[in-house]
Formats: C-alpha cells, sequence, structure tokens
C-alpha cells in the first residue's frame, strides 16, 4: 500500500505513514464488526443449544441486538467508586481493548496481506498476550473492593500458567515451519498433510499440540470452562463488578476480539490460515481471507459449543490442568518434535 | 527522521518513567511505572535492530516478572509512616550505592570516549543474511554452549532449592486422586439390598 500513497507524490516517510494508519483502519474497524457480529453468534449459538430463540427482536433474526447493547450502553453514565483509584480504574478497561487489537498487527490475512511482516510475530503475539492480564489485574485492584479483588489474583495465575505452556506448544509449529513469521508458518503447512492437505493439525506430532492449544487458547481468554475470574456464582461478575457503560463494554469488547484473535491463531497455527484446506488449484480461486475467516468461524462456533456444554472448572483443578498435565505433557512434545525433525530433516 | 524521533521519545519517556518509579507515592503505581520503562526500553532495542531481544524484555519481564511485582505489592499493605522513618535509618547505605553507581557510570562514559576496545575482535562478526533470532542462536549454542548450559544449570538449581524451600508435607490431608475417581465402578460405591419390612439397614 505504500507504493499507492508514492505514486501519487508523496516522500516515502508520509507514503509508509498514510499505509499504515489506512492497515490499521481496515482491520480495526471491520474487526469492531465482527465482534458486534460474534457476541450475537454467540448468543444464538448458546440459547439454540438450551432450546431457546436467543435475541430475535432488534432487526431481522435479531441482528441489529448487539449494536443496540453498544448503544444502549453508549448512553449510560459511568460510575466511579469513591474508594477506587481513579486513574486506573479509567485506564484497565482501555488496556484490555487497547492489547486486545494490536495483538491483530501480525495476523496475515492472506499472502503477503499483513501490517506488520515481522520476523518475531510469534514472539509478539506471546508478549502481546500476556499484556492482556494487566487490564483484569488493574481493574481488580483499582476497583478496591472484595470481588474485583480475588477475580484479579485468579485471573493474574491463571493466565501466567498457561502462558507457559502456551510457549513450549507453539514451540513445536516454530520447529516444523523453521520460522516466527506467521506468513512463513502458514506458508509452510502447504501439502503438509500427504502433500495435499494443507495443515500441521493432521501431522500425528502436531494433532495433541493442536488440540491443547484449543484448551489453552480458552484458559487463556478465560472462556468456559475456565472463566473463573467471572464466575457468576462466587464473584458476582469478578473483576467487571463495578463498571459500567463504556468501560463495561470496553471488557466487553477487547474480551471477544481476543476470542478472535485465539480463533485465528489456532487457524493460522494448525489448520492453515489463509490456505485453503487441501492442496488443489481450484480451491485456490477462492480468495485467502475467506478460508480464514471461516476457520475463524468454525473455531468459534467451537468455543461457544464448549462454553454452554461443560460445566467450570475449580481453581484447584485448572491448576492441576496447567501446571502438572499440559507443562509436562507439552515440553515432551518438544523433545520429540525436535527429535523427529533431527531425524528426517536435519540429518 | 522518523527513527530519531522515535529514539527521543523512547528514551525521554523510559528515564521519565523509571524516575516516577521512585517518586511516585503508591507503590502500584510505582510498578506500573516500571511497566512503562520496561516497554520504552523495549522500544529502544526495537530501534537497535535487536526484535528478538525487545520481545524477550517484554514476555519476560511486562509478562511475568512485572505481574509477580504488582501481585506482592497488591496483597501488602504497605504503611508509608514507616518507610518514611526508616528512611534516615538506611540514607547511609543508600548514599553509598549511588555513589558507587555514579562512579561507574563516569568510568564507562570515560572508557567509552576512549575507545580502546578493538571492535574488529569482539565475540560475535555480525552476519547480516541471518535474522536476529538465527545469530543469536548461531553464537549460544556454538561459542558458548558451555556457559548457556551452565546458566541453564544454575537456574534449575535455584528453581529446586526454591521448590524446597517452600514445599511443606502435611500429614493427614486428603487430596483429589481422578485417577482414583475414574477407576471407580458402580459396584464399589452403590449395593442391591433386598431389605424386609421392619428391619433396619446394615450401613
Amino acid at each position: 500500500m505504500t507504493e499507492f500513497f508514492q505514486s501519487l507524490g508523496l516522500s516515502y516517510e508520509w507514503a509508509w505513514g498514510l499505509a499504515t494508519v489506512a492497515g490499521i483502519l481496515l482491520i480495526a474497524l471491520p474487526l469492531m464488526l465482527a465482534v458486534a457480529m460474534i457476541i450475537y453468534a454467540d448468543r444464538k449459538i448458546w440459547a439454540a443449544i438450551a432450546l431457546r430463540r436467543g435475541p430475535n427482536v432488534v432487526g431481522p433474526f435479531g441482528l441489529l441486538q448487539s449494536f443496540a447493547d453498544g448503544l444502549k450502553v453508549f448512553l449510560q453514565e459511568t460510575i466511579v467508586p469513591t474508594a477506587a483509584n481513579r486513574t486506573l480504574f479509567l485506564i484497565a478497561p482501555i488496556i484490555t481493548f487497547t492489547v486486545a487489537l494490536i495483538a491483530w498487527a501480525v495476523i496475515p490475512f492472506n499472502s503477503g496481506a499483513v501490517l506488520a511482516d515481522i520476523n518475531v510475530g510469534l514472539l509478539y503475539i506471546l508478549a502481546v498476550s500476556s499484556l492482556g492480564v494487566y487490564g483484569v489485574i488493574l481493574a481488580g485492584w483499582a476497583s478496591n473492593s472484595k470481588y474485583p479483588f480475588f477475580s484479579a489474583l485468579r485471573a493474574s495465575a491463571q493466565m501466567i500458567s498457561y502462558e507457559v505452556s502456551m510457549g513450549f506448544i507453539l514451540i513445536g509449529v516454530i520447529l516444523f515451519a523453521d520460522s516466527f513469521n506467521m506468513n512463513e508458518i502458514v506458508k509452510a503447512q502447504q501439502g503438509h498433510g500427504l502433500g495435499i492437505v494443507n495443515a500441521f493439525g493432521f501431522n500425528l506430532l502436531l494433532f495433541p499440540l493442536a488440540i491443547m492449544f484449543l484448551i489453552t487458547a480458552l484458559a487463556e481468554t478465560a472462556r468456559a470452562p475456565f472463566d473463573l475470574t467471572e464466575a457468576e456464582s462466587e464473584l458476582v461478575a469478578g473483576y467487571q463488578t463495578e463498571y459500567s457503560s463504556m468501560s463495561f463494554a470496553l471488557f466487553w469488547l477487547g474480551e471477544y476480539a481476543n476470542v478472535i484473535l485465539m480463533c485465528a491463531l489456532n487457524a493460522i497455527l494448525f489448520w492453515g490460515g489463509w490456505l485453503p484446506p487441501l492442496d488443489w488449484a481450484p480451491l485456490y480461486l477462492v480468495p485467502g481471507f475467506v478460508w480464514l475467516l471461516l476457520k475463524i468461524a468454525f473455531f468459534f462456533f467451537v468455543f461457544s459449543w464448549v462454553k454452554a456444554t461443560v460445566p467450570r472448572y475449580r481453581y484447584d483443578q485448572l491448576m492441576r490442568l496447567g501446571w502438572k498435565i499440559f507443562l509436562p505433557l507439552s515440553l515432551i512434545f518438544v523433545v520429540l518434535v525436535s527429535g523427529y525433525l533431527m531425524l528426517t530433516r536435519y540429518a | 527522521m522518523i527513527q530519531i524521533f522515535a529514539f527521543y521519545i523512547f528514551a525521554t519517556v523510559c528515564i521519565a518513567s523509571a524516575a516516577m518509579v521512585i517518586f511516585s507515592r503508591n507503590p502500584v503505581h510505582s510498578v506500573m511505572w516500571l511497566i512503562l520503562a520496561f516497554f520504552n526500553a523495549a522500544g529502544l532495542m526495537l530501534l537497535c535492530g535487536a526484535e528478538f531481544i525487545a520481545m524477550l524484555l517484554i514476555i519476560v519481564y511486562v509478562g511475568a516478572v512485572a505481574v509477580l511485582f504488582l501481585f506482592v505489592v497488591m496483597m501488602l499493605d504497605i504503611d508509608f509512616a514507616e518507610l518514611r522513618a526508616g528512611f534516615v535509618r538506611y540514607l547511609p547505605l543508600g548514599a553509598l550505592v549511588a555513589i558507587i553507581l555514579v562512579a561507574e557510570l563516569v568510568f564507562a562514559l570515560g572508557a567509552w570516549n576512549a575507545g580502546a576496545i578493538d571492535m574488529a575482535a569482539r565475540a560475535a562478526p555480525i552476519a547480516t543474511d541471518m535474522t536476529n533470532i538465527e545469530q543469536i542462536g548461531a553464537q549460544i549454542f556454538t561459542r558458548y554452549v558451555f556457559l548457556f548450559e551452565a546458566s541453564g544449570m544454575i537456574l534449575l538449581v535455584a528453581m529446586i532449592g526454591a521448590i524446597v524451600l517452600t514445599n511443606r508435607q502435611r500429614a493427614g490431608v486428603r487430596r483429589q486422586v481422578i485417577a482414583d475417581q475414574v477407576r471407580r465402578r458402580p459396584e464399589e460405591a452403590t449395593r442391591l439390598v433386598d431389605q424386609p419390612v421392619g428391619q433396619g439397614v446394615e450401613l
């Protein structure tokens, strides 16, 4: 896009700046729309599993429900508790929302269609996802209230625990793809399975990692069954208890943007990203981002499905799963994957 | 142009937030300023072209270490009056550390200006065709492999030490054993009794 702005007679620096801003808008605005629709989809799927109708009043099939909710929240008053730490209380939702957005900078939507094509793309994702916890911790502490504080403590322990095994799971993918660059990782999956399937997931060594990554993604985004941070039966609404109006909506938006990000990561790292499922020429006629969107939609359906069917974990079970099962298992797979690659690729 | 601009922004914010770590009265605010300082240091490293180290700085320090700091600081009930009472008592020691730091900074800057180190003879000649990660890996796993493994062993020992120090075995604790629960069959847990009328059940 930089070349386009340069052809309009701008110097390189201005063209680069304008291209970057345009790229950010091209990602962030559709993402907000996607978040609105995915909240609607979440409620509809959940309702269908519970044999209810779900939102069906606002607009055709209730499609405009999220926008109505957004408008309602926008018109409400922002209440800051008197005992709260005002600055941090208001910064916390902004951090959550911003962090959820900036991770999208390295997500490839098609071959080369990525805002920042950096060598350390996957590390950037890890770095950004580790920042997500600050919004929750600060919200919990700054609210100066018991339930949010408990929620913040739980959230920080949960996210740190699962980030460790997530890092090890990613190492398997990185070793197979031989790169940290997201685009390279997608390209490495072309014809990976028997020369015809475009996915790491069908590799017997990587399939367990794909499953573990899906579960870790649930834990990282604090979705059911790992939604201990907002367990309504014990903590009211967790760290969001004291929030109202737009500050509450920002948490909500950030949370769902994170969920879509994790779905996209599942698709990109293990199931071929913007590549079609099979390495067959006619399938390449469909634009890459359509395949990516379809895969994201599928994984989001899995997320909702899990939310509707699986009961919430207890805190000690959550910690046991993270430290005693996923961590050793992912470590073993690092050894297995690197051993296999040393035998076959680098022998 | 953009790089110079970015450098001055990162450097200024880094120093200012480092100062705010010391000056802010609320310890939680201090940790937040510290995180901002880490961020800007990572930005400076990006400007040097060390993107791998920049990302590691954020993952390790911001993502893990600072969270633990925040955890501890949030849980502590810090009494500011008590802190200020200790100020005079620790002043000589603090002053000593400060003097040593300043002296070392002056010394380092002097050595830098003298420029006596032969840069051609340094350990890691930079191959421009490799990415950052490959360069670091190539150095760590060839030239510095024993130092690297030694540091790994030291960390392992430290980890085991921490576990040994905090681990306490309590007798008589009933723990959930998931395998036992899964292995349990209906025959072990339930019993069908053909109960005659008018008699108690043997439990």
